[in-house]
C-alpha cells in the first residue's frame, strides 16, 4: 500500500491531467443540471456525444493550427475568415453542371480533387501570407492577422458578390458525411503531435515561442520557420473548410465568423500559453471537448444561444488570466 | 497625407467621371458627418494606443451602449416599449446611461488588462464577443425603436459633427496640457521608468480605458440617435476604422507617441477614401479588401517609423 | 606552449549608425592559448565577439579563421567551422530541457526530411551527458527544463553546449558575471579543463582576478579599440587597470607588449 502511494507520487501525471479534471468537471456539471431541469441524461446520450464531437472537429482542426501559432508566440485571428474565403474557392469548383447558377459555368462536374486542392491552396497561400508580413515587417501578429481578417472576408464578399453557392458533385459530400470529420480531425491531431514531439519542426516551434533571440543565435531560420507554421495552419483552416461546405451543402461569405475566437479559446484552455513555448495537442483537444460541452450544454439546457457569446467572452478572458499566473509563479520559482 | 489622398481623389475624379470630387458642397459635409461617430471613438483609442494598450471592443460597447441609452429613450405613445412606464426622459438620462455603460466596459478592459497583466488585445477580444452578446441579448436580437426627439437631435444635422469636434478639443487639451496627458505618455514610453518615479501605473491604465469605453458608449448614443433606432449589429467593425485612423494619424502601437489632431486627420483621410471609393462606383467589395491593406500599410509604417527612431539613439 | 595562429581579424571595425563601436581591430589567438578581452563598459567587447561569430557582419576589416579568409552570414556558418560562443545573454530557450538547448539549430536527426525530419532524441541525451561529464558539470535532471534551473546550472548547459561539440574555438562573453561565489568556481574549472584538453578560448570578463589566474594573454579595449596586449603572467592589475581607464600613462610606457 505505501509502496503504491510512493509510486504514484514519484511517477509525475501526465501534463494534461489538470485539464482533463476540468473536463470531467464540467461534464458532470452539466450532467446534474440535466437530471435537475431536464429529468434526462446529458452525457449518456450517444447520439448527444456523437453530434458535440462531431460538431467540434471542424474547430478542432482549426484549433491545432492556432495551437502551433500560439506556442511559437504568435497569433492567429484570420482563422474564421480563411476559411470563408476557401469555402467559397472549393465550392465554387465543385458544382454540377445541371446547375443553371454555376459559378464558372465552364467548369463543372470537375474531378472532386480540383475543388479539394483549390480550397487548400487559397488558404495556404492567406496563412503563408500572414506569416510573410510577420517576418518580414515584425508588426505584431495580432495586427498582421486582423488585417487578413478584414481582407479574407472581404475577398469572400468579393468573390461571388455575396451570392451562396451550393449543388455540389457527389464526391464533394464524402468530407462531411457521418464521422469522416471526426476521423480527419482525429488524423490531424495525431499527425500534428508527432510533428511537435518528434521532429525538427516541433522543437523550431517552442524554441522560437520561448525565445526568439535565442532561437536566432542557434542558427534557426526564425523567418522562414514563420511562414512555413502559419502557411501550415492555413492548410488546416483550407482542411476545416471544406469539411464544412461539404457538411453545409453550401457555401456562403458569412461562413466562419468568430470562429477564430471558438478556436483560441480551446487552445488556451487546453494550456497553450500566449507567451509562447509552452502548448500541447492533446490539451487543445480537452479544450476543444470542453468548449463542445458547455455549447451543447447551454442548448440542451435551453438557455438562449446569445448568452454563449457572453460566456464565450469570458471563457477566452479567464484562461488568458489564468495562464498569466502560472506563467508568473514558475518564472518566480 | 490627407491633402494628398484628397488631390489624388480629385485627379481621378475629373479622369474617370468628369466631375469635381471634393468641390461639391453635398459631399463634403456628408464625409464629416460619416466619420464623426468614427471619429469619436478613434479620439479614445488614441489615448489608449498611446499607452501602448488596444482596444478591440469599441465596435460592440458602442453597440450595447446604443442598445441601453434607446432603452431609456423612448417616447411615449409607442406599442413596443422597452420599459413599460418609462417615456419621455429627459434626454439627460439615455445619454449618461449610454456613457455609464461604455464606461463600464472599458473599466473592466482597463481592470484587467492592468492588474493581470495579460496582453491587452485578449480582455478587448474577449469585451469584443461579450458586448455584442449582451447587446443582442438586451432585446432579443429585436431593434429598439419609437425614440424621442429631443433623442434623435443629437444625430441629426451637423450635431454628431460638433460632438466630434467637442470631444477631440477637450482630449487633445487633456493629453497636452495636463498630468493625465504627461502620464498617459510616460506608461506607453517607458512603463518601468514610470512606475519607478511613482505613477500609480495600473490606476491610470484603468481610467484611460474607462474613458476609451465612456466614448465608445457616447459614440453609440450618437449612432442611434441618427438611425433614430437601435440595433444590435451597429457598428460592426468601428473598432478597425478607428485604430487604422489613430495609427494614420501617427500614434504609434509601440505606444508614447501619437496626437489627437494627427487621428483627427486619420478619420478624414478613412473618410476621404471610402466616399472617394463610393465616388469613383468601386466596388463596395473591394472597399473591404482595401481596408484591411490600409491597415496593413499603416501599422508596417509605423513598424519602420519607430525602428528607424530608436535604433540611431541607443 | 601556444602553436599555430587560430584566428586573426585585421582592420575589425563596427559602425552602428553614428556609433564607433569597434575600430581597427587587429586581433589574434593560437591554438591551445587562453585569451581574455578586458574593458569598461561599452567598450565594444560584445560587438567583437559578435563580428567573428557571424551575429553581425562588421563594416570593414577580414577574418582570418584556420587559415582561411571569413565571411560568417550567421552564427550558423562560424558553427560549421569550429567556433563555439556563450553569449552574453545566455540564448537559451527557457521552456526546452537541457538537450533541446545544448542542440539547439543542429538536432540530431534519424534521416533528414528538412524541417520535418524525426530527432534522434536518444543519440542527444548521450551526447549530452558525454560533453556534461567532460566539464564535470553536474545537473540532477537534464529533463528539466532550463526556466526551472539555477543562474550558475543556465550558465553551465550555455557552457556545455559549446563543449559538446568539440570545436576549434571557444568564446565566452562574461561568463560569470550573474554568477554566485560557487557557480563562478564551477566555470573556472571548466575553463581550466578546456586548458589541459588545448582547446583555445576567448574569455570577455571584468572580474581581474579571475583574468589574471585563468589566462594567458590579456586584450585591453577601450572605446572601441584595442589599447593593449600584456602576458598575464608578466603584468599585474594595475597596469590593466590604467590601460582600462586610460588614465595613469606612466605604467603604460612600461607594459611588457606581446
Ligand atoms: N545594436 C547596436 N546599435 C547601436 N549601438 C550599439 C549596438 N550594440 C552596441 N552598441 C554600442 O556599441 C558600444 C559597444 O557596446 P558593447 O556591447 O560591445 O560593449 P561591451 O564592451 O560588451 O560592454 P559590457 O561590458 O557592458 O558588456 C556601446 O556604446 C553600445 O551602446
Ligand atoms: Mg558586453
Amino acid at each position: 500500500m505505501m509502496d503504491m502511494i510512493k509510486n504514484m507520487t514519484a511517477r509525475p501525471l501526465p501534463k494534461d491531467t489538470g485539464i482533463f479534471l476540468v473536463l470531467i468537471g464540467v461534464a458532470i456539471i452539466f450532467e446534474i443540471l440535466g437530471w435537475l431541469t431536464q429529468g434526462q441524461t446529458f452525457i449518456f446520450n450517444a447520439q448527444r456525444l456523437f453530434i458535440i464531437i462531431l460538431q467540434m472537429a471542424i474547430i478542432g482542426i482549426m484549433a491545432i493550427g492556432v495551437t502551433q501559432i500560439i506556442i511559437m508566440a504568435g497569433i492567429d485571428l484570420s482563422g474564421g475568415s480563411i476559411i470563408g474565403i476557401a469555402g467559397l474557392v472549393a465550392a465554387s469548383l465543385a458544382q454540377t453542371s445541371d446547375n443553371v447558377n454555376a459559378v464558372y459555368p465552364a467548369f463543372t462536374d470537375l474531378p472532386v480533387i480540383i475543388p479539394v486542392l483549390a480550397g487548400l491552396g487559397v488558404a495556404m497561400g492567406l496563412g503563408w501570407f500572414n506569416g510573410a508580413v510577420i517576418a518580414i515587417t515584425r508588426i505584431p501578429p495580432f495586427i498582421a492577422t486582423l488585417a487578413m481578417l478584414v481582407i479574407a472576408r472581404g475577398l469572400s464578399r468579393w468573390y461571388t458578390s455575396g451570392k451562396q453557392v451550393s449543388f455540389f458533385v457527389d464526391d464533394f459530400g464524402f468530407f462531411g458525411s457521418g464521422a469522416t470529420p471526426i476521423w480527419i480531425f482525429l488524423g490531424v491531431a495525431v499527425l500534428s503531435h508527432i510533428l511537435l514531439t518528434r521532429t525538427t519542426y516541433g522543437r523550431r516551434t517552442y524554441a522560437i515561442g520561448s525565445n526568439e533571440q535565442a532561437a536566432r543565435m542557434a542558427g534557426i531560420n526564425v523567418g522562414r520557420h514563420k511562414m512555413l507554421v502559419y502557411a501550415l495552419a492555413g492548410l488546416l483552416y483550407g482542411i476545416a473548410a471544406i469539411i464544412q461546405t461539404s457538411r453545409a451543402e453550401t457555401a456562403q461569405s458569412g461562413t466562419g465568423l468568430m470562429w477564430e475566437l471558438d478556436a483560441i479559446a480551446a487552445v488556451v484552455i487546453g494550456g497553450t500559453s500566449l507567451m509562447g513555448g509552452v502548448g500541447r495537442i492533446t490539451g487543445t483537444i480537452i479544450g476543444v471537448l470542453i468548449l463542445g460541452i458547455i455549447t451543447s450544454g447551454f442548448t440542451f439546457l435551453g438557455i438562449g444561444v446569445y448568452f454563449i457569446n457572453i460566456v464565450k467572452g469570458i471563457i477566452i478572458v479567464a484562461a488568458v488570466v489564468a495562464d498569466q499566473y502560472r506563467h508568473r509563479s514558475k518564472r518566480k520559482a | 497625407m490627407l491633402f494628398g489622398v484628397a488631390a489624388l481623389f480629385e485627379i481621378l475624379g475629373w479622369l474617370l467621371i468628369g466631375q469635381s470630387f471634393l468641390f461639391n458642397v453635398k459631399r463634403l459635409p456628408i464625409i464629416i458627418l460619416q466619420v464623426s461617430i468614427i471619429g469619436i471613438i478613434a479620439v479614445g483609442v488614441t489615448q489608449v494606443i498611446i499607452t501602448s494598450g488596444i482596444d478591440l471592443s469599441s465596435g460592440s460597447v458602442a453597440a450595447m451602449s446604443a442598445m441601453v441609452a434607446a432603452s431609456f429613450a423612448q417616447a411615449s405613445g409607442g406599442f413596443l416599449m422597452y420599459f413599460d412606464g418609462i417615456a419621455d426622459l429627459p434626454v439627460i438620462i439615455p445619454v449618461a446611461m449610454g456613457i455609464i455603460v461604455g464606461c463600464g466596459a472599458g473599466w473592466l478592459n482597463g481592470a484587467i488588462t492592468a492588474y493581470t497583466g495579460v496582453p491587452p488585445f485578449i480582455p478587448t477580444l474577449g469585451m469584443l464577443v461579450a458586448a455584442r452578446g449582451v447587446a443582442v441579448l438586451y432585446n432579443d436580437g429585436r431593434p429598439i425603436i419609437g425614440l424621442t426627439d429631443s433623442y434623435k437631435f443629437l444625430g441629426s444635422g451637423i450635431v454628431p459633427v460638433i460632438i466630434f469636434i467637442g470631444v477631440a478639443l477637450i482630449f487633445h487639451i487633456l493629453l497636452t496640457r495636463t498630468v493625465y496627458g504627461r502620464r498617459t505618455y510616460a506608461i506607453g514610453s517607458n512603463e518601468e521608468a514610470a512606475r519607478i518615479s511613482g505613477i500609480n501605473i495600473n490606476a491610470h491604465k484603468v481610467l484611460v480605458y474607462t474613458i476609451a469605453g465612456g466614448l465608445a458608449g457616447l459614440a453609440g448614443v450618437v449612432m442611434s440617435a441618427r438611425a433614430t433606432m437601435a440595433q444590435s449589429g451597429m457598428g460592426f467593425m468601428y473598432e478597425l476604422d478607428a485604430i487604422a485612423a489613430a495609427v494614420i494619424g501617427g500614434t504609434s502601437l509601440f505606444g508614447g507617441r501619437g496626437r489627437i489632431s494627427g487621428t483627427v486627420i486619420g478619420v478624414l483621410i478613412l473618410g476621404v477614401i471610402t466616399s472617394g471609393f463610393t465616388f469613383l462606383r468601386v466596388d463596395f467589395y473591394y472597399q473591404e479588401i482595401a481596408k484591411g491593406f490600409i491597415i496593413l500599410a499603416a501599422v508596417i509604417a509605423d513598424q519602420y517609423r519607430h525602428k528607424r527612431t530608436s535604433g540611431g539613439g541607443a | 606552449m601556444a602553436g599555430d595562429i587560430i584566428l586573426t581579424t585585421k582592420g575589425l571595425t563596427k559602425h552602428y549608425g553614428g556609433v564607433h563601436a569597434l575600430e581597427d581591430a587587429d586581433f589574434e589567438i593560437r591554438s591551445g592559448e587562453h585569451v581574455a578581452i578586458v574593458g569598461d563598459n561599452g567598450a565594444g567587447k560584445s560587438t567583437f565577439v559578435r563580428q567573428i561569430t557571424g551575429v553581425e557582419q562588421p563594416t570593414a576589416g577580414e577574418i582570418f579563421f584556420d587559415g582561411k579568409t571569413r565571411h560568417f552570414a550567421n552564427p550558423l556558418d562560424a558553427r560549421k567551422v569550429g567556433i563555439e560562443t556563450v553569449f552574453q545573454n545566455l540564448a537559451l530557450a527557457d521552456d526546452l530541457d537541457v538537450p533541446a538547448n545544448i542542440f539547439l539549430g543542429r538536432e540530431e536527426v534519424y534521416f533528414n526530411l528538412g524541417p520535418f525530419s524525426f530527432m534522434n532524441e536518444k543519440k542527444m541525451l548521450a551526447m549530452a551527458e558525454e560533453g556534461l561529464k567532460r566539464t564535470a558539470i553536474k545537473i540532477p535532471n537534464l529533463h528539466n527544463t532550463i526556466g526551472n534551473m539555477s543562474g550558475g546550472q543556465r550558465q553551465c548547459v550555455a557552457i556545455s553546449r559549446t563543449v559538446t561539440f568539440a570545436s576549434k574555438l571557444i568564446i565566452m562573453d562574461e561568463p560569470t558575471a550573474a554568477l554566485g561565489v560557487q557557480e563562478t568556481t564551477q566555470v573556472e574549472n571548466i575553463i581550466r579543463t578546456l586548458k589541459k584538453q588545448g582547446i583555445p578560448l576567448i574569455l570577455i570578463s571584468h572580474n581581474l582576478r579571475q583574468v589574471l589566474n585563468l589566462v594567458d594573454k590579456i586584450i585591453v579595449f577601450r572605446r572601441g579599440r584595442i589599447v593593449g596586449a600584456l602576458d598575464a603572467k608578466k603584468t599585474d592589475g594595475n597596469e590593466i587597470v590604467s590601460l582600462i581607464t586610460g588614465l595613469d600613462t606612466g605604467v603604460h610606457e612600461n607594459a611588457s607588449y606581446i
